[in-house]
């Protein structure tokens, strides 16, 4: 367990070392550099979560919280303090497994995929301080180093979206995801000022203890009608929806596909982007027992938006986008996944499936991204018009794409199936409304999935200029091995390792749920194999039948228009100018009136110093004289 | 008996006269100061003020504390730093006129350049 804080010190160190002497290497060993102290990692954490899981962290029946290190860094009052520390719980440990596995896929898949890229060395620095962003980010001991961490997750995201810092698009981008995940980080800000101010700690073991002061002796104090710890909740999931691109907060991801591929996969689908996922399920016993309407509303809120993506996914034709809303849609079944769980035993269903849809999500749709990328880099191109017919020239990227397809499609075996179903089994026992929006988009995430899957690799024989051709080894080892742990992950036994309250229990398959939620993903795959696997008239005749729908829907619901027409019309133009014009007149007007007569009192007075001995002369006596005058008379 | 003479005598001139003489002296100092074009002589002016000065300290610690010494001594020091000043001014008037070919006054106008 002691090992743990050498996950957190490799990457700083690679990142300061790539960073401040990454260009005096070649390229290339910057990469290996980068991606050995990954690997590093990656066999630490594994050996971390198998102590963890099978060697210290269970005493008798229940998986405790450990803390191997804590410091105290800032002590605020008596009782409120800042630690930082390193908190290994099963939520934690699983997530640096996920991480560190799939950074070192991208890391290994980045060799090959950004050869030759201006700024290599920069981008694996970039990598390696996300990665300790991100791995500080999990397993913060208390909610205000997870705050520091998740800016600090902001940051390099942002950098790495806008890695092609020459291309305007892309600085838009990085742009449009920092701003947009700040300003929802000013919620989680206020929350936890709130939240510490009435629970006089940060410390997630005491927020979250069942026993703890919190749970047991609710804080009566009341703003606007509802409770501040209801309102404090509600704003630090305000920051967890904007990381993890809720509605409304959901329009930074797509365009944060800006970014390289492999940085998309690593952050946009995999890792960064469940960080509110993780932020709810940490803070998951207060939600339950202090707030329930909080995560009622989560939930709503989470449906809502996995069918609004799903929907929009269904309509996008670059292929990075379309895996952009299909992961909104996977993180928001998460989320929903959340809100509809109770706490302790089979009761915690719901959360142990968010967690378990968490982990298998983050390898398919990290294997979706990196398959997308080799296609992207073999046809130079992310529109579905300039592909098809690839699975000619493109043989390991097209089975292990179809592998990923059936995952998240939710067929059995593959990892997709055992998590979503317990997904909608929980979402079955508790809101049947829940569970209609969730099955209804497991259909639709089949249909745009292989829609997808066909446009690319099947449908019409287009032409290229060059054969496109498979990368190479680095680029499709990862796709591989990825491959390999979407068809294993599925059999983990997650409900006797990750639950609400750290005790296992059992979970029997029901066929009532189950069988429906296959078929709905065969009835998605198959309707697109009808539309999408031969070049046919289909797709037309059916996207004229909807036609204004379809058109929205491809506009992304206007949801960018409505924002540029809050921000440029009502705030900037009615709030934004006349807050300038006061500033400019009224207060810069005031410091000027204030120069200006300094300015005339000077210009008045300079005549004293002329510079003429006469004169001076004159002063000096008439001055001896009139203070003699004043001390003998006065 | 001749030293207690002369004593006596320099006792019996009354204070006031010394002090007249100090006050035309320094008041004439003045009066150059202003009125004098010549460097120089505004120097000298200002030797005299300064003059004026010493003699009414000497004259006070004579006539008022007449046993104790430190008009004198402060006196001493007085017309040492007078001579350290002069020559300084009169280093100062040397190099102007290097530059001047004159020690008017009146050309002494571009002192805040």
């Amino acid at each position: 367990m002691s090992l743990s804080i050498i996950i957190l010190l490799i990457p700083i160190f690679m990142f300061l070392l790539l960073g401040l002497s990454g260009h005096k290497m070649k390229p290339q060993v910057a990469g290996i550099l980068g991606t050995l102290g990954l690997a590093t990692m990656a066999v630490l954490s594994y050996f971390i979560a198998f102590r963890y899981f099978f060697v210290e962290g269970k005493v008798g029946e229940v998986y405790l919280k450990l803390i191997p290190y804590n410091m105290k860094w800032i002590q605020f009052t008596e009782f409120l303090r800042i630690d930082l520390g390193i908190l290994l719980d099963p939520i934690s440990v699983m997530m640096l497994v996920v991480i560190t596995t799939v950074s070192l896929m991208v890391h290994i898949y980045s060799m090959e995929y950004m050869k030759g890229e201006k700024g290599f060395h920069r981008y694996y620095a970039l990598l390696s301080l996300f990665s300790f962003s991100m791995l500080g980010l999990v397993v913060a001991t208390n909610i205000f180093q997870m705050y520091i961490f998740w800016e600090l997750v902001g940051v390099s995201s942002y950098s790495l979206i806008g890695f092609y810092y020459t291309k305007p698009s892309a600085i838009a981008a990085s742009k449009k995801a920092f701003i947009v995940t700040r300003f929802a980080d000013l919620g989680f800000l206020v929350g936890i000022l709130l939240l510490s101010y009435y629970t006089k700690t940060f410390d997630f073991s005491a927020l979250t203890d069942p026993n703890g002061s919190l749970i047991t002796q609710p804080v009566t104090a009341t703003f606007l009608g509802a409770g501040v710890i209801s309102w404090a909740m509600s704003l630090i999931f305000i920051g967890g929806a904007g990381k993890s691109a809720m509605l409304p907060l959901h329009i930074w991801l797509p365009d944060a596909m800006e970014g390289p591929t492999p940085v998309s996969a690593l952050i946009h689908a995999a890792t960064m982007v469940v960080a509110g996922v993780f932020l709810v399920a940490r803070l998951f016993p207060v939600y339950v027992f202090v707030t329930p309407a909080v995560l009622n509303g989560i939930a709503y809120v989470g449906a809502a938006t996995s069918l609004f993506a799903a929907i929009i996914a269904c309509t996008q034709t670059d292929i990075k986008r379309v895996l952009a809303f299909s992961t909104i849609s996977q993180i928001a079944y998460m989320i929903v996944s959340l809100g509809v769980s109770g706490y302790g035993g089979h009761e915690g269903l719901g959360y142990m499936a968010s967690m378990f849809h968490l982990f298998t999500h983050a390898f398919f749709k990290a294997l979706l991204f990196l398959g997308a990328g080799a296609v992207i880099h073999a046809v130079h191109s992310n529109e579905m018009k300039d592909m098809g017919g690839l699975r000619k020239y493109l043989p390991i990227t097209n089975r292990t794409f179809f592998i990923a397809c059936l995952a998240i499609a939710g067929i059995p075996p593959f990892s997709g199936f055992f998590s979503k179903d317990e997904i909608l089994v929980a979402a079955f026992h508790k809101d049947i409304v829940l569970f209609a929006c969730q099955y209804l988009v497991a259909g639709l995430t089949a249909f745009y999935m292989f829609r997808l899957y066909y446009s690319i690799f099947w449908g019409k024989d287009t032409h290229y200029h060059h054969a496109p051709h498979e990368g190479g080894m680095s680029m499709s080892l990862p796709l591989i091995f990825l491959a390999a742990l979407t068809c294993v992950t599925g059999f983990v036994p997650f409900a006797e390792l990750i639950t609400s309250d750290g005790k296992a229990f059992e979970i029997h398959t029901e066929w009532i749920v189950a069988i429906p939620s296959v078929l709905v993903g065969v009835v998605g795959i198959a309707v697109a194999t009808l539309m999408y696997k031969k070049e046919t008239a289909m797709p037309d005749k059916v996207t004229a039948s909807v036609g204004g729908f379809y058109k929205a829907a491809y506009n992304k619901f206007y949801f960018d228009e409505i924002y540029m027409f809050v921000t440029k019309q009502i705030i900037f133009k009615r709030i934004s100018t006349p807050i300038a014009w006061f500033d400019r007149h009224i207060v810069d007007g005031f410091m000027d009136l204030q120069a200006n007569m300094s300015q005339n009192a000077s210009s008045k007075i300079k005549g004293l110093q002329s510079g003429n001995l006469k004169q001076y002369n004159w002063v000096f006596v008439m001055g001896a004289i009139i203070i003699a005058a004043l001390v003998l008379f006065v | 008996m001749q030293e207690n003479d002369k004593k006596l005598r320099i006792m019996n001139i009354p204070m006031q006269y010394f002090l007249v003489l100090s006050t035309f002296m320094f008041f004439a100092g003045i009066y150059g100061f202003i009125t004098r074009r010549n460097m120089l002589a505004i120097l000298i002016s200002l030797e005299l003020v300064v003059n004026a000065v010493d003699i009414n300290f000497v004259v006070f610690n004579r006539y008022l504390y007449p046993g104790s010494m430190e008009g004198f001594f402060f006196t001493l020091f007085s017309i040492g730093i007078t001579a350290a000043e002069s020559a300084i001014a009169i280093a100062i008037i040397i190099n102007i006129y290097r530059n001047l070919h004159n020690i008017e006054v009146r050309n002494m106008n571009k002192m805040k350049h």
